[in-house]
Order: C-alpha cells, then sequence, then structure tokens
C-alpha cells in the first residue's frame, strides 16, 4: 500500500504544469471563445509531444496504453491551467474505440487521437445533448438505440455560460455508421465513466488555480490600511476551500486506480463540488474586479459550473454512489 | 500509486476480525460517561488487553504488538466494523501515550504505559480553564517548586471523563515571570485521588457527567510525574496536539463504520421520494471514503517518514463536521423517534456536537490552515 504518487507521476504532472505554464493559455482561451482555434491547437500540439493524449490510447494504435491514473494527474494539469477545447471527449472516444474492439475502427481513429492531432467530441446516452466543441473535433454520437455514428458536420451553435465551451447539437440521425448493438451501448458506459473521472480531475486543477489566484490577490489587496487576507472571516473562506480540495483529491486518485461506477462518481461529485465552492470563494474575495471578464481569473470562474454538472451532475453522482454500495461494506 | 495490502496486513486484518467477532459484547455496553457504563467499558479495556488488542501500535513490551500505522488503520477498520465498545482509554492511549513516547524517560514510560494499556488506570486531560480554552497559553494554573517536586494549585474544566477517571495530564505554570505566555509551562502528571484535588462532574448536554472540573489546592507532584524539562511544557503540549486533530483520535474506520448503518438506516425508514435526505446519505457515504484514504495518503507519507504538521487542522474540521451532518442526517431519517434520548443515534449525536468545539476551536483551525498552509498574513482574529 503506498498511496502517493510515485516520483515518475509527479514529474510527469510537474513537466505538464511548467510546459502548461510557458504556453499563454489565458490568450488560448480567449482566441478559442472568438472562434479562433490556432492559439489553442498550438497548446494541444505541446501536449501532444508529452504523450498525454496517448494514455487513453492502447500501445497497439500508437498509444501508451489505458492509463487512468497518469491521464488523471495530466488532466488535473489542464484544468489548473484552464486549456480548452474536448480533452476529455478526446480521451473518451479513444476509450470507446479501445473498448469496441473494432480492428478497422481502431486503426483509422486510434493513432490520430494518440498524437493528439486528431481531436474527437462526444455524446451518448445519459449525458448532455450538446456536443462540446463539435465544430473543432470529430463528432462521435452513441444513440440510446446503440448506434455509434460519426456526425456529419454539426449543429448550429449554442451560447455557453462559459464562452470557451462551444455547443451544439449533433445533426439527428445524420453521419455514417460505424457501430451498433450492445457492444456499444456497453463501450459507451466505459467511456462515459472515464469522462467523468477526467472531468473530476479537471475540476480539481480548476478548483487549485482558483484557490492559488485568490490567496495571492487577498495577500496583495488592502482595506482598512491591511491586507484583506488577514482578515479572518476571509481566512476561514479559503481555509474551507482548501480543506474540499484536498479531501476530493484522494477520491480522484481512488477512482483512478479503480475505475468502478461508485468511486468514480464519488469523486466527480467531491471534485465538482469543491471547484465550484472555489469559485465562489475566489468571485467574493475578489470583490468587484472578480466579476468582470478582463480579469484572467473569468476564465476559470466560468469553467467551474459547466464542469461541475459535466458528465454526471452532483445529484446523478450521488444516486450513483449509493447504487454502486452492495448490502456489505464488506 | 497503490491500495492494496500486502499478504501479511490482510492476514493481520483476518486476525483482529476473527477475535473481535468472538468478543465484542452482543449487546451493547452502558455508555461509558455514567458510572456503570465507565466500569463496563474499563472491564472491555482489560478484555481487549489480555490478548494484546488494546494498542497494537505500542512496542510488545508495553503490552502492544508493536504494528506500523497501516496495520493500526486495518485494526481500527475492523474495530468499529464489528461495532466494538468506544474506547474509555481514549484520552491516555491517543494523547498521554504519543506525547510520552516522545518525551518521556524510560523510567516513565516503564512506570505508566502498562497500567494504562490494561485499562487499569484510566486517564483525563486537563489542559482547559475556565479563561483558557482555545488560547490555551493563557493558562493561570501554577505548579510551584518544592522539596522533591511541585505543588498544583489552579483551576481546570471541561475535563473529558475526568469524573471517573483515575490520573490526569496537564500543563501548569512554573515561571509567571516569564517573558512570553508560552514560555515557563511545565508538562505533568498526577493523581485525581491525590490530597487537595476536587472533582466536581459537569454534565454535558444530555445530563451525562461527561466531562469535570478540578480544583487543585496544593496537590503534590514528585519529580517523577514530570514530562521532558520543566519549562518545556508548551512544546510538549503541541506536539500531542498534532495527535488530537489528527488521525489517532479519529480513525476513519470509526466513520466508515457510522456511514455503513446510516445507510442501513436509510434503507429500512428511508422516504425514497425524499431525495434531498438521500443526497445526504451519499454525502455521509462519500465523506467517509474521502477521509479515509486523505488518511491513507497521510499515510503513505508517514510512512516515507513526514511528520504530522499543521495539516492535522484539515483533519480536524473535517471529521468534526463530517461527524455532525452524519447524526443529523440519522435524526432526520429517524423522524419522531429523533428525539428518544435512549436511541441509537442520540448520543452519538450529541458527542459530534464538541467535535468542533473541542481540541482546538475550528475557528482556532482554520486560521491555521490560513496562516500555515495558505500562507496568509496574521491579523485580526
Amino acid at each position: 500500500m503506498r498511496f502517493l504518487p510515485t516520483d515518475e507521476q509527479s514529474d510527469f504532472a510537474r513537466t505538464l504544469r511548467s510546459l502548461l505554464g510557458s504556453a499563454e493559455v489565458p490568450a488560448a482561451v480567449r482566441a478559442w471563445a472568438d472562434g479562433d482555434a490556432g492559439p489553442a491547437r498550438a497548446v494541444w500540439s505541446r501536449l501532444a509531444g508529452t504523450g498525454l493524449f496517448a494514455l487513453a490510447v492502447p500501445e497497439d494504435y500508437e498509444g501508451a496504453g489505458l492509463l487512468p491514473l497518469e491521464l488523471s494527474l495530466g488532466f488535473v494539469e489542464l484544468g489548473r491551467a484552464g486549456v480548452p477545447g474536448p480533452v476529455v471527449e478526446s480521451a473518451a472516444v479513444s476509450v470507446l474505440l479501445t473498448e469496441l474492439a473494432d480492428e478497422a475502427l481502431a486503426k483509422r481513429f486510434l493513432p490520430g487521437l494518440a498524437q493528439g492531432g486528431a481531436p474527437a467530441t462526444l455524446t451518448l446516452p445519459g449525458g448532455s445533448p450538446y456536443a462540446l466543441d463539435a465544430d473543432a473535433a470529430h463528432c462521435f454520437t452513441v444513440s440510446a438505440a446503440g448506434e455509434l455514428r460519426l456526425a456529419a458536420g454539426h449543429g448550429a451553435r449554442l451560447g455557453s455560460t462559459d464562452p470557451a465551451r462551444r455547443l451544439s447539437l449533433p445533426p439527428a440521425g445524420g453521419g455514417e455508421l460505424l457501430a451498433a448493438g450492445p457492444a456499444v451501448i456497453r463501450a459507451a458506459g466505459v467511456a462515459g465513466r472515464w469522462a467523468r473521472l477526467l472531468t473530476a480531475a479537471q475540476c480539481l486543477g480548476v478548483g487549485e488555480a482558483l484557490l492559488a489566484r485568490t490567496v495571492e490577490y487577498v495577500k496583495q489587496r488592502t482595506q482598512f490600511g491591511t491586507p484583506i487576507g488577514s482578515f479572518q472571516a476571509v481566512k476561514h473562506r479559503l481555509a474551507d476551500t482548501l480543506l474540499d480540495l484536498e479531501f476530493a483529491r484522494p477520491l480522484v486518485w481512488a477512482a483512478a486506480l479503480s475505475p468502478g461506477p461508485g468511486e468514480v462518481a464519488a469523486a466527480k461529485l467531491a471534485a465538482g463540488e469543491a471547484s465550484y465552492r472555489a469559485a465562489m470563494t475566489a468571485l467574493q474575495l475578489h470583490g468587484a474586479v472578480g466579476y468582470t471578464e478582463e480579469l484572467d481569473l473569468s476564465l476559470w470562474l466560468r469553467k467551474a459550473r459547466p464542469l461541475r454538472d459535466a458528465w454526471g451532475s452532483p445529484s446523478a453522482c450521488r444516486a450513483e454512489v449509493l447504487r454502486s454500495l452492495t448490502p456489505a461494506r464488506r | 500509486m497503490e491500495l492494496a495490502h500486502t499478504a501479511d496486513v490482510e492476514a493481520f486484518r483476518a486476525e483482529a476480525r476473527t477475535w473481535l467477532r468472538a468478543h465484542v459484547p452482543a449487546r451493547p455496553l452502558p455508555s461509558l460517561e455514567t458510572a456503570e457504563g465507565f466500569a463496563a467499558h474499563r472491564e472491555w479495556e482489560a478484555l481487549l488487553h489480555a490478548d494484546r488488542w488494546s494498542v497494537v501500535s505500542w512496542p510488545e513490551e508495553y503490552g502492544g504488538r508493536g504494528v506500523d500505522i497501516v496495520k493500526w488503520l486495518v485494526f481500527e477498520e475492523e474495530y468499529w466494523a464489528a461495532g466494538a465498545p468506544g474506547r474509555v482509554a481514549q484520552n491516555g492511549i491517543s494523547l498521554l501515550a504519543p506525547t510520552l513516547f516522545d518525551h518521556a524517560s524510560a523510567q516513565q514510560r516503564a512506570r505508566v504505559l502498562p497500567s494504562m494499556a490494561s485499562g487499569e488506570a484510566i486517564w483525563a486531560q486537563a489542559w482547559s480553564e475556565p479563561e483558557s480554552g482555545s488560547d490555551l497559553a493563557s493558562l493561570t494554573s501554577r505548579a510551584v517548586r518544592t522539596a522533591g517536586g511541585w505543588l498544583l494549585t489552579g483551576q481546570k474544566t471541561w475535563s473529558s471523563r475526568a469524573a471517573f477517571a483515575d490520573r490526569a495530564f496537564g500543563i501548569f505554570r512554573t515561571d509567571p515571570d516569564a517573558p512570553k505566555p508560552h514560555q515557563g509551562l511545565t508538562y505533568l502528571m498526577f493523581d485525581l485521588r491525590a490530597p487537595g484535588v476536587t472533582v466536581r462532574p459537569i454534565g454535558r448536554l444530555d445530563g451525562k457527567p461527561a466531562f469535570a472540573e478540578l480544583f487543585l489546592d496544593q496537590v503534590f507532584v514528585p519529580d517523577e510525574d514530570v514530562i521532558g524539562e520543566p519549562g518545556q511544557g508548551w512544546r510538549i503540549a503541541m506536539s500531542t496536539t498534532g495527535n488530537e486533530r489528527g488521525l489517532t483520535l479519529r480513525s476513519p474506520g470509526r466513520f466508515l463504520a457510522a456511514a455503513d448503518r446510516l445507510v442501513g438506516l436509510w434503507r429500512a425508514q428511508g422516504d425514497p421520494s425524499d431525495t434531498a435526505l438521500r443526497d445526504r446519505v451519499a454525502d455521509a457515504v462519500v465523506g467517509a471514503r474521502a477521509y479515509e484514504l486523505y488518511t491513507w495518503a497521510n499515510a503513505s507519507r508517514f510512512a516515507a517518514g513526514a511528520a504530522i504538521g499543521a495539516e492535522s487542522s484539515l483533519n480536524k474540521v473535517f471529521w468534526s463536521q463530517y461527524d455532525i451532518a452524519l447524526h443529523e442526517t440519522a435524526l432526520d431519517l429517524l423522524g419522531p423517534d429523533a428525539e428518544l434520548a435512549e436511541g441509537e443515534w442520540a448520543e452519538p449525536w450529541v458527542f459530534s456536537l464538541a467535535g468542533p468545539i473541542y481540541a482546538g476551536t475550528n475557528e482556532i483551525q482554520r486560521d491555521i490552515i490560513a496562516e500555515r498552509l495558505l500562507g496568509l498574513p496574521k491579523g485580526r482574529r
């Protein structure tokens, strides 16, 4: 039993953090929101260079194997940096195609996904009807009847409360039929669980970024002649934010180690709520300046709520936690 | 990263489980906050000790099994899952013993620990004073030098289980002229039945005499009962508070077992259409799991040589809030039966209410988290 990342795993996360720290991600997010995908693609391409996307693809298809733990540690960093785009969905599509074990489909899509050059997005039964960033990615859809399709184009763009999330409804029933049947439903279930896990990891990173930025802010912002970070009311909100994040983190690790439905739902619930509460605290403690989109803080503030609800709302996750309990714990 | 245990740990778990199955009383003991219950729990301590289960992490020479933190946590999981009684010896085992292992002489350890392990001597913590709660360093009870020892004078209060305990440990002012309140304090042990000690039980919110105040009038303490050097009491005491707030006082096993019982109650009595209550049950399950995993991560850090630091404050705020939320959910599930004083959840609920108050209030813990873990400036309290 050693419930801590290995040195190698920590080094990988540190490498990503430092790479993203110098990648001017906030500018890429703003460009992405304005419809210019170029800067974000440049960020993905640097990420691909670290092997991140290959962690959701088996070795037979130019991947590094399905490694949920390493991938989760990586997605914490994506959240911390605020990386835009269908990163979770691309990984979920990799998992779906891997689980389907259809040689032709795997050969066609997995190498591109492993290399990060061909992002993908995905809608599944029980998930959001809106495809994320379908205008910049291959859009896969799974119907309730178990039909996996590659959508032909994308529907009209719908505004998200986070301008950096570009939503659309996939064209109904259209597109190339790739596979159908119970195997698709089963694979979609696994892919949806990975999407939930990686969103949880991303939430954790978003929450950490919000906390770190707010801590820095309250140290330098003075009112009544003293840094507001010396006021107990301010300190206590930030202490609670750290508490939420620190107790969500091991749930994310455990879910990555054994991605069963209950573990993943618990991780998503805790990380999603921690991140959203961190956003509310960040907003309150920044005051009016935090309520503007000019401040980069807004990039994380606006992300926290959609990520909390994506791939399993808190309510859905709570229900899953209880469903997954066996009558006797052990 | 790895959560699976070694075969050796699992064998230990199986041994503990087998013993507990054979020995845990079939019916709950009376409340340990009553004279009758205290005596019954003391007998349970003796039974545990007879097969060396009372202090598994201690060295064998003092009655333990010398197991590491992983096995201790596994034992705790099994202990609470088996529905075993609360530990009346807890204050001694969790708070004084770690201090003795770190700061006492070999003679003191040999003299004090075996009777603590057997439940023969039950210890109370005598720290708080009427004017010194969270601001513990402001305490005014004195210890004055005399031939061969010290004379204690003053008043201690809110001392858990002191109404029935045998001995107590606390810190006393030995140098009133020290430049700072944290200096000039001395850590010592004394007998609650010594001449000059008056114990006045204080009823808790539910009326049970769960704690007491102690009036001390020239109580003699021999030099051999001073822990560490005179004047070093604060430093020594602070090494104890880390344990109190940290995992040794509230092992995850207790909460895992409580969450299991809550799920059982929800299945038996929950209204399926009440999703708000269902959500709180789910939160209790997730909270227990989070605390368990957080503790395993800490155990991994300790095994790698890290010490308990300000992180223990995170621990303390978490479990104290969690404990209340879990019990409130149980009461809500019970409906009108929640009010019954002899119900299964009533006493644990009352006990949980003290969590955010003792071991340093949660307000103070949040200050520690903000200042030491987040680096925020000291300031207005």
